[in-house]
């Protein structure tokens, strides 16, 4: 349980109020089917990320100083849920928490795409000169291709690093996620290395941010998918009443209500938990694990009361659900954040283990 | 549409303070050999563990000082509830009296009632009984057929209540019964009586022995029992506001969460030598679960704190909760390859048994799984 309020300041609180309403009237101005398909297609909309940055998005997390909004950082995360509840096919989450990031590392901030390495990205560095080198591979990389910059965990004879790497020079190969969005592999050989850091062990690593990123996202799109399939019950009629009126169609979606509801608490608390620099690791790996599953229940329950409806392109339930079955699996789907909270718990043994949950 | 908030809360530095001296008062107990770690806590009746606790001013501790309370908030209530639970200890004796019908005198009742029976509650010497199930009404209750019919000072329950746990320990229950024929509303003529479990004034209780043998529930009988008017809980009628408003209370607390704990706990301690990978990712997917349940009934304790009706996010945790205890011996027994065993005499055969002879009433009691997902649904406008 957090001990620590992050809003406890009411000026704080207003500016963050000021941000989201901004940025949810904005997501709703912008995002819809032409932009989803547009991106689908391969275009990047530069108007569309143009007014982002107009808007200071990408470096809301940035103090003032550097052109930034000086959200507190469990303000600013509340923008990777709001963009997850619209499905902005852009990267906002990434470069919010990217430009945060890199305040620690060259200590810049411009109007670029920052992205996060995933799960399976480690990077070999070696010393040359006063710099770094690094060799390694970039797997399934959000945006790779529109990227300035990417942010990934490395290894530096076995110290643990995060590095800033330019991702303009590389030679990206193209793909794409379950929801279309790209997602580039990289090989690195004796690239340069624009900074990095140590990163020690028991901190959040780069793949902590984007699973907390994810989970968040993937909580907010839940949150709207439950509003689809809800406003969908209450109109579709069949048997002669709106299908809501049927008991196991309620039923269904009391369930998804609460996978829905659990899965924004857990989310939320990992959030708090790196905002508040307390336990964040473990409260990530539950968040992500928590979420990964609710996802996955969640849009299995929203299709089944949409039925064919929902399993066309013309609804736009499907830009959500084929984000949360893209979303649950990035940066670790379930089992790999089960594993080490399992590995917790276990060494804890029977007697530790209600300190340990207690303690959370 | 509802979006349901699950608020995080912020202890303050009394309440994990309090959690401090609750731990300190379980280990001095289990030190001296007074309690073993139950597998069914707050089904374990133990009055001398009661009386401990009020002792220690653990029960009633929201009401007023002159009822015998600490007015505690909601927030250290429920850190000594979870700390009980979490260490399997005996509380059965006291539980419904300080989760909901104390609560229910103090916020409905009369004064008569308030003065002779809550300070009591508090010393963990006086028990409730809920009275609400009968043989043909569950979770249907606005059918509800006991019978009040009013007499000199005061009224006179004919009826049947069912499913009525530890009625033969306590000594009181809170019966709904209908004062009114039910008329288009056939909610309203419903009204809640303070009744004392005493056979010379008509109450007979009849046991119920569970699937597994233990008498824990009952069958009572009232006929022609007298209750006075100060023993009445509330306005004559408004039965139905109350139980649902009590419901809140009920449904969201530690109690939906840990009845598997013991098992989970010992499970933890049984793979210490064994686990792998499969035990590791099982392991911490519960926990994940449960460190998100407790989240979620810590939320529901501060909006009951600032004095909002939660009824819908108390019906969500109890759901989500009720499932994950289920969950837990259906995940143990693929893991240990040890089967349930109520008599062979080790904590981990044990605790898997009660877990699983038990587990089936965990989305019965205090609301069907079906009753809360219907609540749910009306919550997300679907009904």
């Amino acid at each position: 349980m957090s001990t620590v309020d992050p809003n406890n300041d009411a000026g704080g609180d207003e500016l963050r109020d000021m941000v989201l309403d901004a940025a949810g009237r904005l997501f709703a101005d912008r995002v819809g089917r032409e932009l989803w398909q547009a991106t689908e297609a391969g275009e990047f909309p530069r108007g569309d990320w143009d007014a982002l940055v107009e808007m200071g998005l990408p470096r809301a997390l940035r103090a003032e100083a550097d052109g930034g909004a000086g959200l507190a950082l469990a303000d600013g995360l509340a923008l990777a849920e709001l963009a997850g509840h619209h499905a902005l096919p852009l990267p906002l989450a990434e470069t919010l928490v990217g430009n945060h990031l890199r305040a620690g590392l060259d200590g810049g901030v411009d109007d670029g795409v920052v992205t996060l390495a995933a799960a399976d990205s480690r990077l070999q560095l070696r010393r040359v000169g006063n710099g770094w080198r690094v060799d390694g591979a970039l797997d399934r990389i959000a945006w790779g291709r529109h990227a300035a910059y990417v942010i990934a965990d490395g290894d530096a004879d076995g110290a643990p690093q995060r590095v800033l790497l330019a991702a303009d020079d590389l030679d990206w190969r193209h793909d794409a996620s379950l929801a279309g969005e790209p997602r580039d592999s990289a090989r690195l050989a004796d690239a340069p290395v624009l900074a990095a850091a140590d990163c020690p062990v028991h901190t959040p690593t780069v793949q902590h941010w984007g699973a907390l990123l994810r989970a968040l996202q993937a909580a907010g799109a839940m949150r709207r998918a439950l509003a689809l399939a809800t406003d969908y019950a209450n109109e579709r009629r069949q048997f002669g009443r709106p299908i809501a009126r049927f008991q196991a169609v309620q039923q269904q979606l009391a369930a998804m209500a609460g996978e829905v509801a659990t899965a924004g608490t857990a989310a939320e608390a990992a959030a708090r938990a790196i905002a508040a620099d307390r336990d964040a690791a473990l409260m990530i790996a539950i968040g992500k694990a928590r979420v990964g599953e609710a996802a996955g229940r969640s849009a299995a329950i929203a299709h089944q009361v949409l039925a064919a409806m929902g399993f066309t392109q013309e609804h736009e339930l499907q830009y959500f659900t084929r984000r949360l079955w893209s979303w649950r699996d990035e940066f670790g789907a379930e089992p790999h954040w089960q594993a080490i909270i399992g590995e917790h718990a276990i060494a804890a043994g029977g007697d530790g283990l209600w300190p340990l949950v207690s303690g959370l | 549409m509802v979006s349901f908030r699950f608020d995080p809360v912020t202890l303050p530095a009394s309440t994990l303070a309090l959690r401090d001296e609750v731990r300190a008062f379980l280990a001095e107990e289990l030190a001296a050999g007074r309690f073993t770690p139950h597998r069914n806590s707050w089904g374990t009746f133990d009055a001398e563990f009661s009386r401990r606790c009020g002792e220690r001013g653990f029960i009633g501790m929201r009401w007023p000082q002159r009822y015998g309370g600490r007015e505690a908030s909601a927030l250290d209530r429920h850190v000594v509830i979870e700390e009980m639970l979490a260490a399997g200890a005996p509380v059965g004796a006291h539980w419904i009296a300080d989760r909901q019908s104390g609560n229910n005198i103090l916020a409905n009742g009369s004064e008569a009632a308030r003065a002779s029976i809550l300070p009591r509650i508090a010393a963990g010497e006086c028990y409730f009984a809920i009275g609400m199930s009968e043989p043909d009404s569950g979770s249907d209750l606005a059918s509800v057929g006991m019978r009040a019919t009013r007499t000199d000072g005061g009224w006179r329950l004919n009826g049947t209540k069912i499913w009525t746990s530890v009625a033969h320990r306590a000594h009181y229950l809170i019966a709904l019964a209908r004062t009114a024929p039910p008329g288009d509303d056939r909610r309203a003529g419903l009204t809640q009586f303070i009744v004392a479990i005493d056979a010379a004034n008509g109450v007979t209780t009849r046991p119920i022995h569970n699937l597994y043998g233990a008498h824990e529930f009952n069958e009572v009988l009232f006929e022609d029992t007298f209750v006075p008017d100060d023993m009445i809980v509330g306005e004559i009628g408004a039965g139905w506001q109350m139980v649902t408003g009590e419901l809140a209370f009920e449904r969201s607390g530690p109690d939906r969460i840990l009845s598997t704990f013991q098992l989970l706990r010992q499970l933890v301690a049984r793979l210490a030598e064994t686990a792998d990978a499969r035990s590791n990712v099982a392991v911490g997917r519960l926990v994940a679960h449960l460190v998100t349940l407790r989240q979620m009934s810590w939320s529901v304790a501060g909006m009951l704190e600032r004095g909002a009706s939660p009824e819908l996010e108390a019906s969500v945790v109890k759901d989500v909760g009720t499932a994950f205890e289920q969950e837990i011996p259906e995940i143990a027994r693929l893991l240990v390859p040890e089967q349930a065993s109520l008599t062979r005499g080790d904590l981990y055969g044990e605790a898997l048994a009660q877990s699983v002879l038990s587990a089936p009433c965990f989305t019965i009691r205090g609301g069907t799984r079906e009753i809360l997902r219907g609540i749910i649904a009306r919550g997300l406008g679907l009904r």
